[in-house]
């Protein structure tokens, strides 16, 4: 249990040097606040008027000032107002999220209904012509970036069949759950290859390693047959590893999968920050980041977790 | 060299060390101009050719030949990655060092920080890199190499840990051996296999990085030619002329696919574990 | 009734089994009821020979390439279970050959209960479910004499010791009745103690149910208390079989003669060295190296939520002299301290009391380690790994260094090419002697041996032992000799000091203290030795657990007062 207490009691520290770190980037922007927040208007303004402005957001106080003020607000949920949206940055973040939430579970179910099994398969099959086609195919689907794949899944439906992908506005699961299916699946297939890829090849490896251990061949001198062998002795401690690299994997689509959002069109939150970049929302970027991160760190909470039910002795050795 | 000899007998090894070769001669003469065309010559009555004699792998909308524009971004791509991972593995190292060797309050310090760069998925990071310093070939390698870096230092940091208590470092203490020697011949030398395997998946991924940040607008800029921005302009004229879209994928893959062959090629040869169990 | 019979059997691994065959036509018969003991050293071909009994060897990628291996099964009919079909097999195994492994750490699945893992059994092979089978598990348990049964079927691997978890080995094994077992190395991974507990289980399961067993282990010394029939194994083939009596005491080939002779066996004290120091009736020289009062404790630490649970006493007041040219042997089980006194006495871990060295240089006392493969950097060449204590000790590598490196590696007895290689190109035994001559190079004259020999097989443990006596005599060294082997113990060390819980309780001559211990721990530590001359030992099962060394802060231990038992034999005076 000391592990994860550890952690917890990591947790705000990691959360508070996220926080410093993207607060410190965004003041290392070059040109003054006023400027970037306002674009090409910024021009029209007097040198007085730009002063009130920066009085009023508190710009022109010292940075540790100004770095109080925004942990304060961040603890009462203000995140700040996104000039982009002149709405609230939370609330802009929450609009977005179902959407990246939904896809980051679909890509990982994708991901693991395919992997594990393939995984296990070749590793149970390992050195024949099975293993082979299947380590080819985990090779070559770790390689190709998703942006390449969607591509050529776009490609292959327009030229092949001349449909394009449903683009446009998005409908929302709970509206129109087919018209909602229909949107995502394409997106989260081109993310769920890569995925799946990354699982089978870990699950891979892990059941080799662990089909050689000596608890294994115990299991057989009792006469368990061979499929029982693989699935109750050597799975729940070869999912182990698998567990942290889908975690890993999770988390980050958890921050928006940029690339696959901007090819489909979708507004989830990774095409957002890319926008809050370009147009120097930063405030928006600011939130939206923290956000993420403390959504990363928030499902490297529940691997721990899920470690601690896959492995007594983390149980006990804390 | 037994290593080079090890490598073409593994099946993957020999494939991925291929490409990998191949790559380089092909970025290496993109680098020097020696490419059939002038990357960046336009030309408006040649525009969008399909392959030919003439223009090996067609033209762009702007009449520039893909081929050479290929061979510039293949060369820019690996600078880049090259440079950005020599970065991030030497200053990881170090670092991944140092809180092994010290511990207790370094180790704290260390990974801590290296567990907040790592809660921020690595084109985000790589993104805010990219916002506060301004779209550039430097920024590229900044970025990257800032990303990989936290990965680097965890993966020197464990089996250092672990070196650290093997008999052979006792040894090394009561005979007294300095700080220096022991890390360095100790440690070091122990960690050159792991570090050499993460080397090549780590120059794997930065391609993969640096084509993901052109393609956003964010990395290479136009003219200039980069795989990522030949893959992005690609995508309106997909139907119109396809292969300006297969050559730069096709060419990005064939890079990361190599890098990842070799690398596992590299992780089996170095670290012979051997795998006979079957069930 | 035979009710296994091998014969002609011919194992090989890899693509080509025929070509890189490791055994090479073995043959015996065992009957029900009876144990036969395969016995030989590291490549032997003995667990070869034994997993290939239950074709365990297939999952190892090796293969049964000629020869037939009969059981006879519960009804009766024979079958040749090198033609036999996987299912068929799988039905076998458990059912009817039981198998014990040498890890029982590893050997049990660490993420299952060790009451899923006996359970298993009775639903594979009995059809039982749901209640029937914990309380199947629970009897199990029972019959292996654990305490506290119902508790401990909840456990897992890791909060259990190594004693314990190879009786749960052993209870889930029984599980079935198997008419075979198959002892890998049972007890080589435990302490002696230990040890001589799991042996009268296993013999007192046997005659108690009528099995057929065949026991594997490396130490001919262990086959007298167990075995009615011996197989000596070496590279792949029989070298010599018969009835215990017959081999052990009248051996025909000359590699039985050898592990019976020349490889250290325990002889109460008789077998001890007669030379050391004062041995001739000379004055006795000053101390090579003096400590007094040796204590390491550590402190078990306070977290957040635990306060400090108070400290661990690894090593409590040791104390002891060593003279140039004398051994002491340090004797104790796993936990006892022994490693924790020579790593103190290094520096390698933090202890108060004092320690005095005296001799040429800056560090006089050098140390090898147990490990042989541990202990060498594999990435540096012989050269660079012998010079490191010259360039640590701040001297320049020069034409003197280099002299005595020739020296010590042609006293060692290693090729004078060695000096370009690496580690891995050398045996476990030449790996000890790079150490040992590593050790040596900054001619210290104090030597830490911390189990030096024992990761080495029995023939290469006596030819590293001669070496070292011959060295000692030659360079006037002191040895602290450290080991849990008594017969190794027995045949290099002038004194002998035993170690219990982080204390010295009895400490003296060898010969005195082997064959006359006094303390109750040394007796029943003495007691639980092997030893050929031994033949059907009984032993109480005893499950009394050994008290805690973890005491709370500020906690001393009494006072000690010793009895002179002996002139020189001192013994801890017990409390009754």
């Amino acid at each position: 249990m000391n592990t994860l207490i550890r952690r917890l009691a990591a947790f705000p520290l990691v959360l508070l040097g996220v926080s410093s770190l993207v607060f410190v980037a965004i003041r290392l922007v070059p040109g003054d606040a006023i400027t970037a927040m306002l674009g090409t208007q910024a021009g029209l303004l007097t040198p007085a008027q730009k002063a009130a402005l920066a009085a009023y957001f508190g710009l022109d106080r010292p940075w540790i000032a100004q770095y109080w003020h925004w942990l304060r607000a961040l603890l009462h949920g203000d995140l700040g107002i996104s000039v982009t949206y002149g709405k609230p940055v939370l609330e802009v973040i929450l609009q977005r999220f179902p959407l990246t939430l939904e896809l980051a579970l679909l890509s990982m179910a994708i991901a693991l209904v395919i992997g594990v099994p393939a995984g296990v398969y070749a590793a149970t099959h390992a050195e024949r012509r099975s293993d082979l086609v299947l380590r080819i195919g985990a090779m070559i689907g770790q390689s190709t970036p998703s942006f390449v794949f969607g591509l050529v899944i776009i490609y292959v439906l327009s030229a092949g069949f001349g449909v394009l992908p449903a683009m446009g506005t998005f409908t929302p699961l709970l509206k129109d759950p087919l018209a909602n299916l229909g949107q995502l699946i394409l997106p989260a297939l081109t993310l769920g290859a890569a995925f799946a890829a990354a699982v089978t090849r870990i699950a891979r490896s892990a059941m080799l390693d662990v089909l050689s251990e000596d608890y294994v061949r115990t299991a057989r001198s009792r006469g368990v047959p061979a499929r029982g062998v693989i699935w109750r002795h050597a799975l729940p401690n070869a999912l182990i590893p698998v567990v942290t690299v889908s975690g890993i994997e999770f988390g980050y689509l958890l921050g928006g999968a940029v690339i696959v959002e901007q090819l489909f069109a979708l507004p989830g939150l990774g095409r957002m920050v890319l926008d809050a970049i370009l147009q120097r929302d930063y405030a928006l970027v600011q939130g939206t980041v923290l956000f993420i991160a403390f959504n990363f760190m928030v499902v490297n909470l529940l691997v721990d977790l899920t470690y601690v039910w896959l492995d007594p002795r983390i149980r006990a050795r804390g | 060299m037994s290593l080079l000899k090890a490598l073409f007998r593994h099946p993957s090894g020999r494939i991925g060390a291929t490409i990998v070769l191949v790559y380089l001669l092909l970025a290496a003469m993109g680098w020097i101009g020696l490419t059939p065309h002038d990357p960046l010559a336009q030309n408006r009555i040649a525009r969008l050719q399909p392959p030919s004699a003439r223009y090996w792998l067609g033209t762009d909308l702007f009449g520039r030949d893909v081929a050479s524009r290929l061979m510039t971004g293949i060369g820019q791509s690996f600078l880049i990655a090259f440079l950005s991972v020599a970065v991030a593995a030497s200053v990881g190292t170090v670092l991944g060092l140092v809180a092994a060797w010290f511990e207790r309050f370094w180790d704290g310090i260390l990974m801590r920080s290296m567990d907040i760069l790592l809660a921020f998925p690595a084109i985000l990071l790589a993104m805010l890199v990219v916002a506060v310093l301004g779209p550039g070939t430097w920024t590229s390698v900044l970025a990257i190499a800032f990303v990989y870096m936290p990965i680097f230092t965890r993966v020197v940091r464990g089996p250092a840990l672990s070196l650290k208590n093997r008999e052979f470092v006792d040894a090394a203490r009561t005979f007294g051996s300095s700080t220096g020697y022991i890390v360095t011949r100790h440690l070091l030398l122990n960690i050159v296999a792991p570090l050499t395997v993460q080397v090549t998946l780590a120059l794997a991924w930065a391609l993969l990085t640096e084509a993901g940040l052109s393609f956003l607008g964010l990395g290479t800029q136009p003219p200039a030619a980069s795989l990522g921005v030949m893959l992005s302009d690609s995508r309106n004229l997909m139907e119109m002329a396809p292969w300006l879209m297969i050559c730069p994928a096709i060419a990005i893959m064939g890079g990361i696919l190599g890098f990842n062959l070799l690398g596992d090629a590299l992780r089996d040869i170095l670290d012979p574990k051997t795998r006979v169990a079957r069930a | 009734m035979t009710l296994l019979s091998v014969s002609d059997l011919h194992v090989g691994f890899g693509r080509d089994p025929e070509k890189s065959e490791v055994v090479h036509g073995v043959s015996f018969d065992l009957a029900a009821g009876e144990t036969l003991a395969l016995v030989g050293e590291s490549g032997s071909g003995k667990s070869v020979t034994a997993l290939s009994v239950n074709r365990l060897i297939d999952f190892g990628g090796g293969r049964v390439t000629r020869g037939t291996i009969l059981l006879e099964r519960q009804d009766g009919s024979q079958l040749d279970l090198v033609g036999a079909p996987e299912a068929e097999l799988s039905r076998i195994r458990g059912a009817e050959i039981g198998m014990i492994f040498q890890e029982p750490m590893s050997s049990l699945n660490p993420v299952k209960t060790v009451g899923a893992q006996i359970g298993e059994a009775f639903r594979l092979h009995h059809g039982l479910s749901g209640r029937a089978v914990t309380s199947a598990a629970r009897e199990a348990l029972e019959r292996v004499r654990i305490p506290d049964p119902v508790r401990r079927l909840g456990q897992f691997p890791h909060e259990m010791s190594g004693g314990m978890l190879q009786r749960v080995m052993i209870a889930s094994v029984l599980a079935c009745n198997p008419r075979l077992l198959i002892a890998d190395e049972p007890t080589t991974a435990l302490d002696v103690t230990i040890q001589a507990q799991i042996m009268a289980l296993l013999a007192e399961l046997r005659d108690e149910t009528g099995m057929g067993m065949i026991f594997i282990t490396h130490d001919i010394g262990l086959v007298a208390g167990i075995a009615d029939k011996v197989m000596v194994m070496r590279d792949g083939r029989s070298v010599e079989q018969g009835a215990l009596g017959a081999v052990l005491d009248d051996p025909q080939h000359p590699y039985t003669k050898h592990l019976l002779h020349s490889v250290p066996h325990f002889a109460h004290g008789k077998a001890v060295r007669c030379d050391g120091p004062g041995a001739d009736g000379s004055e006795r020289p000053a101390p090579a190296l003096k400590v007094d009062d040796l204590t390491v404790r550590f402190n078990i630490k306070r977290t957040l939520f635990r306060p400090s649970q108070g400290n661990i006493h690894a090593v409590e007041r040791v104390s002891f002299d060593l003279l140039p040219g004398e051994t002491l042997g340090i004797v104790g089980e796993s936990g006892s301290g022994k490693s924790t006194t020579a790593r103190a006495i290094l520096g390698l871990a933090p202890s108060s009391g004092r320690i005095s060295a005296t001799g040429q240089g800056l560090r006089p006392v050098q140390m090898v380690f147990q490990n042989p493969y541990a202990s060498l950097n594999p990435r540096l060449a012989v050269e660079d790994l012998l010079a490191e204590p010259v360039l640590a000790a701040g001297h320049r590598f020069d034409a003197d260094a280099r002299e005595r490196m020739h020296m010590l590696l042609d006293r060692v007895d290693l090729p004078a090419d060695s000096l370009t290689r690496y580690p891995h190109e050398f045996s476990g035994g030449q790996r000890q002697r790079i150490c040992i001559a590593r050790a040596l190079m900054l001619n210290p004259s104090v030597v830490v041996l911390d189990e030096a020999v024992s990761a080495l097989d029995v023939s290469v443990q006596a030819r590293v032992l001669d070496l070292l006596v011959d060295l000692q005599r030659e360079f006037q060294l002191a040895y602290l000799f450290i080991s849990h082997d008594m017969a190794v113990v027995e045949r290099i060390a002038h004194r002998v000091a035993v170690v219990c819980r982080g204390e010295i309780v009895e400490m003296g001559p060898s010969a005195a203290v082997l064959s006359d211990p006094r303390h109750s721990y040394t007796r029943r530590l003495i007691a639980a030795v092997p030893n050929i001359a031994r033949r059907r030992v009984h032993f109480d099962l005893d499950t009394s657990q050994v008290p805690s060394i973890l005491h709370p802060a500020g906690w001393e231990p009494p006072e000690v007062r010793w009895l002179e038992v002996g002139p020189g034999h001192l013994a801890r005076e017990e409390v009754a």
